[in-house]
């Protein structure tokens, strides 16, 4: 089973990017369960959303303690929660950033980082710092979990329409392109 | 449960709300009437979406309150209309004067209870007190653990409620939040074998309000002489009468869904890993998933657990629990309401209740947790487990433990 936990902000389309997620998850014939965390929710306002795929059936609708994986769809939410609480070993990080790696402080069990500035491309596109898509082509990118292809399906499958379902197809894929992945290789404790 | 997908099937990603009102659908329900509350909103917004789209012909009334809810599918409900609603929370309160009355009434209305924690303290999350607060009143209800089971019990209540030996409303509980928002795989079957499966509405056939057939509904009843005495305990006895068959009923209609839809979904009682099983937790709801993971891991660690999950909580199988549990040793019960007047859950006093029925009785406890969308995780039901097994060596039942207490 692999889990993943969504950091955003409210309106920025975390629980959105769960759903498509899924569904594309569910086209290569996985086993999803997404649930989006219950708190205060309200734009702006730091959110999260959950999801666990496997090849079986998933029983549990828990939220996500202990991640694979931390996909932040927003660049500042790491100031306002603790992305990196509970990460397994060996954890991959997505985010949200126009910064380079070296400007960041990675929890020791982050093992690779895909960086993606999706402020600037959601700007370009849709003229709103909505990341949503951009960041699940980041995800693609990253960890190779799902592909492009899946992904484009979901989103036909969604509920965008006419321009809005052509932009969204445009910022999943210039998300992936823009994706710089990185291995992240420490050095044993002297 | 168990399905290879059936040809004409569709599998789709949705939640629990979404998969309800996709059951609505399939079932060529005639009227909906909706008054949207939290987390029950986006369940009728789906609804209102299929009717505009063209994929379910009903008519849809928004009205001002929950109590007129109901009393618009009332009138539907004896004009042979098959209808639907979903609520929870304040609006099922608000609700309660028809609700009261729809089973003496004998309507087979279906409607979800996307379960919520009552007020107050002020709370918009889920928890099981809204449904739990309403368990007296002659509905049926069933308690689903998952997306699919949502679908497939939305459907099947119409055939539960419908069957003439029950002529009962029916609720089908899901959690507000892990499953009204929770999407999971679900398979989507196909319109033609769902008309199939439920065959020709029968709603109104004992009573109508029908030009062609006069009758008066519901006349005055009950008193200290005439007839009045009698007739109104023939009326009740019938409503219980209705109640005991529909324990029959749902479990045929399980049986006949999981032959024609791959899916046998455990009518009354599940028994999870109960084989030569030295105690047992019992659970209700979504929170079962996680339990049954944590009770493969307590199995596989050797110790003898197995579970118990009440899908038909309204009738109470209480027969069924009691033979379910006639080979361990203790038993404990994880509620996510509370029974104020008891100090525990409730579904832990209908346990014990039930245990009046087994041939011995067993020490048995009370734990409370889920309460206003706290979440229930496999450790939370690992320390359910290690209480338990306590409670099998030693027989003494300490007082209701609240699991999220210290989370």
């Amino acid at each position: 089973m692999y889990e993943i936990r969504i950091h955003g902000r409210g309106g920025q389309g975390a629980v959105l990017a769960g759903g498509i997620l899924a569904t594309a998850l569910v086209l290569e014939g996985k086993y999803v369960v997404a649930v989006p965390s219950f708190g205060f929710e309200r734009r702006g306002a730091p959110v999260a959303s959950y999801l666990r795929f496997d090849e079986r059936e998933i029983r549990q609708m828990t939220n996500i303690y202990h991640p694979d994986c931390v996909l932040c769809i927003d660049p500042t939410v790491a100031r306002a929660v603790n992305v990196f609480e509970g990460v397994k070993d060996g954890a991959v990080l997505v985010q949200t950033t126009a910064k380079p790696l070296g400007d960041f402080q990675l929890a020791p069990q982050i093992a690779t980082v895909g960086l993606c500035d999706a402020v600037s491309i959601a700007l370009d596109i849709f003229k709103r710092s909505i990341t949503n898509t951009i960041m699940l082509g980041a995800f693609a990118r990253t960890t190779g979990l799902v592909s492009l292809a899946s992904l484009q399906a979901a989103i036909e499958k969604s509920d965008f329409r006419d321009a809005g379902l052509k932009q969204n197809m445009d910022a999943l894929a210039r998300g992936y392109e823009a994706t710089e992945v990185h291995q992240i290789v420490r050095r044993a404790a002297a | 449960m168990s399905a290879i997908l059936k040809p004409k099937s569709k599998l789709i990603v949705c939640d629990g709300n979404e998969a309800a009102a996709w059951a609505v659908s399939l079932a060529d329900v005639d009227m909906v009437a909706v008054y949207p509350i939290t987390p029950q909103s986006s369940l009728v917004e789906y609804l209102a979406k299929f009717i505009a789209d063209g994929r379910l012909g009903a008519e849809i009334v928004d009205v001002e309150g929950e109590h007129s809810v109901l009393s618009v599918l009332q009138g539907a409900c004896l004009a042979g209309a098959r209808t639907y609603t979903a609520s929870c929370g304040p609006g099922l309160a608000f609700m309660f004067e028809p609700y009261l009355r729809t089973p003496g009434l004998r309507l087979p209305l279906v409607m979800t209870i996307v379960t919520r924690d009552t007020l107050t303290p002020q709370s918009v999350w889920g928890g099981h007190q809204d449904a739990m607060s309403v368990r007296e009143v002659g509905w049926v209800q069933m308690y689903c653990e998952s997306v699919q089971e949502v679908l497939d019990t939305t459907i099947m209540a119409y055939r539960i409620a419908e069957h003439r030996d029950v002529m009962l409303p029916v609720n089908i509980c899901h959690d507000g939040n892990y499953l009204s928002f929770g999407a999971a795989r679900c398979e989507l079957p196909d319109q033609g074998e769902v008309r199939d499966f439920l065959g020709a509405k029968d709603v109104n056939w004992h009573v109508a309000l029908d030009p062609q057939r006069p009758m008066a509904v519901d006349p005055l009843t009950g008193g200290a002489g005439g007839p009045g005495p009698s007739t109104f305990v023939r009326y009740r006895k019938g409503q219980c009468s209705g109640m005991q068959n529909s324990l029959e009923v749902i479990s045929e209609v399980h049986e006949d869904w999981g032959r024609r839809f791959g899916r046998y979904h455990a009518p009354l009682i599940e028994s999870y890993r109960m084989e030569g099983a030295d105690y047992a937790m019992i659970t209700i709801g979504s929170m079962t998933g996680a339990a049954k993971d944590a009770v493969d891991e307590a199995r596989a660690r050797g110790e003898k657990v197995g579970l118990l999950k009440v899908k038909t909580y309204r009738p109470f199988p209480a027969q069924a629990l009691a033979d379910a549990l006639a080979q361990v040793k203790a038993a404990g019960v994880v509620d996510r309401s509370v029974s104020f007047g008891w100090n525990c859950g409730p579904l832990f006093q209908d346990v014990i209740a039930a245990m009046y029925y087994a041939p011995r009785r067993i020490p048995a406890m009370s734990f409370i947790g889920g309460l206003a969308g706290a979440d229930l995780t496999i450790s939370h039901f690992e320390r359910v487990i290690g209480r338990i097994k306590e409670l099998a060596r030693d027989g003494h039942a300490a007082e209701t433990v609240w699991l999220n207490e210290k989370d």
